[in-house]
């Protein structure tokens, strides 16, 4: 438990590395404003109006496409001349650190550059939040139902299942991320991507199944029903399509999976609640079974729809 | 142990007696996700006719050297190589389709109709019998997402493979992502019904 607690830390202090490096001395604050197209830059003095005001003093662009200047369209010091609004033409996309440049500010005559970056853990948070729930894979993407409607009666099962679905999904992507940047990336062997990332999954069920029998026979017997189904499930296998479609890094990688585990999770347990109500209530008999399940999930994708204009982070 | 059914018979079992849309409740993740239109079905009903043919018939052509053990891994294996056949082959040739089915086309390595039938049927049966009931299968499939893309695309937009049929949108609620829970939900109470006036007529 205290080694867990201290690579925690180590974990946090890495990630929290990158912004403590940045520190300027021109450049006291800088951060995405609250519209999508600007950008706040607090400077650390009074600055000259006239310099700051000034568009063509400024070069913005995101930190992977440094060819792609980005239309700046008015820059405004507020009253204190030290806070400046950067206006853009086109929103931007905060999700991606962008570097600005002013020159001539500075009485040097030096340029000053920095990267304006949400912090990166509520980046990393905003990945899980949105495979939990904004881009829930059973409630708007579609995937995974074969299972979803077969293991939703009771909720022990969907407990179960759920559990057991979350630590494969991890394993497994953890593991098609390594093989993806390390192996298929580099010998460009992308076409492989379907075969190796199906294998993987099998291996992890596989694996799940065999250590799970000797170290906790107890829990092996109350989830090893469920290891087949696994399996032939488009949930497990979608995971490692996504995270290399986006070419995400590790720790977004493990994000993913643990919010598309825990979303699934999420989807079994509530439809289960409503299906064990469902067997006593009075059902015309052509919807007794299966179609009033679907029903029941349609109704839960409209009201995951309420959570498409969440933005935490 | 062969089967003792007809070619004709094992197609027509997989469209009706065992579609795998209405009867056998498989693979509905694309049946709710991508059923919007008639055209949408029929291009993964052609990639899912295309898998499960060729996998069937190459299960039924090793399914001697196969060891029992290692049975569903080899299956895996062999579907999603005709997966990726399948998939590069639509990303090539028709990209604008390919794009719109998205993430499902990979996604059939996962579908469970087509192990079940490598496990069920290919791996007891000769090449030939295997070949028709994997056309049979992905025929019952493509006719599976066409009525729910028909159906969907008729109460939404009015239309019939783009052609405007009806003139008006009676029902826009159906092209939206998630009626395609509704949708199913309701066509298959539709077959019970119909089941059950059909049982009801037939004891009077």
């Amino acid at each position: 438990m205290h080694g867990m607690r201290r690579i925690l830390l180590s974990l946090v202090l890495l990630l929290g590395l990158p912004v403590l490096a940045q520190a300027q001395e021109l450049i006291a604050g800088k951060s995405f404003g609250k519209a999508p197209n600007e950008i706040v830059v607090t400077f650390a003095g009074p600055v000259d109006r006239a310099v700051v005001e000034d568009p063509a003093n400024y070069r913005v662009y995101e930190e992977q496409d440094p060819d792609i200047k980005l239309a700046l369209e008015s820059v405004v010091l507020a009253d204190d001349q030290k806070t400046a609004t950067l206006t853009f033409a086109e929103p931007l996309n905060s999700r991606l650190p962008h570097v600005v440049t002013v020159s001539r500010v500075a009485e040097s005559g030096v340029a000053a550059t920095f990267t304006v970056m949400k912090p990166y853990l509520g980046y990393l948070l905003s990945i899980l939040i949105s495979a939990l729930l904004i881009n829930n894979f059973v409630f708007t993407k579609y995937l995974g139902l074969c299972v979803f409607f077969g293991t939703s009666k009771r909720k022990d099962t969907a407990k179960g299942m759920g559990l057991t679905f979350t630590l494969v999904m991890v394993v497994s992507a953890i593991m098609s991320w390594f093989f993806y940047q390390f192996i298929l990336k580099p010998y460009d062997l992308n076409f492989l991507q379907i075969v190796i990332f199906i294998g993987l999954v099998s291996l992890t069920v596989q694996a799940v199944d065999t250590v799970l029998r000797k170290v906790n026979p107890a829990l092996f017997n109350a989830f090893g029903v469920y290891l087949v189904l696994v399996i032939a499930n488009c949930v497990i296998i979608a995971v490692p399509l996504i995270l290399a479609d986006n070419e995400y890094n590790f720790f977004e990688s493990f994000m993913l999976a643990l919010g598309a585990g825990g979303g699934f999770l999420l989807a079994l347990y509530l439809m289960s609640s409503v299906r064990e109500r469902m067997e006593l209530a009075n059902i015309p008999p052509t919807f007794k079974g299966v179609p009033i399940a679907f029903i029941v999930a349609g109704q839960f994708a409209l009201a995951f729809l309420g959570f498409s204009g969440l933005t935490l982070f | 142990m062969a089967t003792d059914k007809t070619n004709l018979q094992l197609v027509v079992n997989g469209i009706l007696n065992e579609n795998p849309i209405f009867r056998l409740v498989l693979s509905m993740c694309p049946a709710v996700g991508i059923s919007t239109t008639v055209m949408n079905g029929f291009m993964l009903g052609i990639a899912v006719l295309f898998v499960q043919v060729f996998s069937s018939c190459t299960i039924s052509l090793f399914k001697n050297v196969i060891h029992p053990r290692i049975r569903i891994p080899t299956y895996t294996l062999t579907i999603a190589t005709w997966v990726t056949v399948i998939d590069m082959v639509l990303a090539a040739y028709l990209p604008e389709a390919y794009a719109r089915m998205g993430i499902f086309v990979k996604l059939i390595v996962a579908f469970a109709i087509i192990t079940m039938r490598l496990e069920m049927f290919a791996c007891k049966e000769s090449v030939n019998a295997s070949f028709w009931d994997g056309i049979g299968m992905g025929l019952g499939f493509m006719f599976g997402m066409m009525a729910l893309g028909f159906v969907r695309e008729l109460l939404g937009l009015g239309t019939v493979l783009g052609y405007d049929v009806l003139g008006f949108k009676p029902l826009l609620f159906f092209v939206l992502p998630f009626a395609g829970f509704f949708c199913v939900g309701l066509m298959m109470a539709f077959f019970n019904y119909v089941e059950i006036v059909y049982k009801r007529a037939k004891r009077a």
